[in-house]
């Protein structure tokens, strides 16, 4: 496989291993050397076995030389009871044979015991410390495996490792996105302002509109100089005169049929 | 295999898929290498569609390393470049 996918899985691996130096597991290291002092432990055991078996063996030897001791014994006796000291003699002195070869076979397994012992205590021994060292290896596996997790949560939180990359990604791109809806925003608010774009929420007005308020806003002042007018007509005449004479009006006020007000009639 | 799509999250595929998917990926390195912007879009959703069906996914608080990871849905040709180069997005 070269394509993406196995060059990007390249690259974050890279990246990952260093800060996390996989060169050498020292958990697989360690149960290298459990499995080693094990199938040593298992080397002196079969020896110490050995030794017993070899043990038990010179044990029956001896009693069966004992035995047959003890008979020549006995034989010898008889013949000396019967009165034939040759026999006797013969007896006896295959006997004293048996009895060289029983202290060899005790001295050999004397020696064997001892041997036996000593393996038996080594094994134990070695047993102790295969026992302490799975221990202690536990206890590091769990340490290393605690400082490779802690790695991974330090990688994780520094986007180093893919696991977290792409979330940091994930919330680059967020950002970029709110930036980029911001900048817009912005411009937008740049180009309304200058009217270089229409406003389509209804907020602005268009020259419509503001004609007609302005037509409608001519007419309100209209109306409401009439009402002043008519109040002023109601409360005395001669004011209205002189607020029309004031104006410039130059008709006599003798052609004024009446001092009702022009604009009441409309 | 554990297979990564950036910004959705791991799936496990089984190696016999990976011939049918080699073929994509191979096709979307090229289109990435010529610059071929539609091409690499269409191939990217087509090999991630891919890996979404034959994979299973694995749960978020697993903690698998990826073996290989793909671009998200949403990466474009000149991002994956970038990943691609020494430094890549991804400082370290």
């Amino acid at each position: 496989m070269s394509g993406v996918m196995k060059r990007m899985g390249m690259i974050f691996r890279a990246k990952a291993n260093k800060a996390l130096d996989r060169a050498e597991d020292p958990r697989e290291t360690l149960d290298y050397s459990y499995q080693k002092q094990l199938e040593l432990l298992q080397k002196v055991r079969r020896g110490v076995a050995d030794v017993a078996t070899s043990r038990k063996r010179l044990e029956l030897q001896l009693t069966q030389l004992q035995k047959q001791s003890s008979t020549l014994e006995d034989q010898g006796r008889k013949a000396l009871a019967l009165g034939r000291e040759d026999l006797a003699r013969e007896a006896l002195s295959r006997r004293a044979a048996l009895q060289q070869q029983v202290t060899d076979l005790e001295t050999q397994h004397q020696t064997l015991q001892g041997e036996e012992e000593k393996l038996t205590l080594a094994a134990q021994r070695l047993q102790a410390k295969v026992d302490a060292f799975r221990t202690k290896k536990e206890t590091i596996k769990a340490t290393y495996t605690a400082a490779q997790a802690q790695t991974r949560i330090g990688e994780a939180f520094s986007g180093i490792s893919e696991e977290m990359g792409d979330v940091g990604m994930a919330i680059q791109r967020a950002e970029d996105k709110t930036a980029q809806l911001q900048a817009r925003a912005g411009a937008i608010d740049e180009l309304l302002a200058s009217g270089a774009l229409d406003d389509s929420s209804g907020l602005a007005k268009d020259d419509i509109q503001t004609e007609l308020d302005r037509l409608s806003g001519g007419t309100d002042v209209e109306l409401e100089l009439q009402r002043m007018k008519a109040e002023l007509a109601g409360g005395s005449s001669g004011g209205q005169q002189a607020i029309e004479g004031g104006q410039g009006q130059s008709q006599p006020r003798s052609q004024q049929p009446q001092d009702t007000p022009r604009f009441d009639k409309q | 295999m554990i297979v990564r799509i950036m910004g959705e999250g791991q799936v496990k595929l089984a190696d016999s898929h990976f011939a049918e998917l080699n073929k994509l990926d191979d096709e979307l390195l090229d289109e990435m290498e010529s610059g071929d912007e539609p091409g690499f879009r269409r191939t990217l959703h087509a090999l991630l569609d891919k890996v979404r069906e034959l994979g299973t996914p694995l749960p978020d608080d697993a903690l698998e390393p990826s073996q290989l990871i793909l671009p998200s849905p949403d990466a474009t040709l000149s991002e994956v470049r970038d990943m691609l180069t020494d430094d890549g997005l991804i400082p370290g």
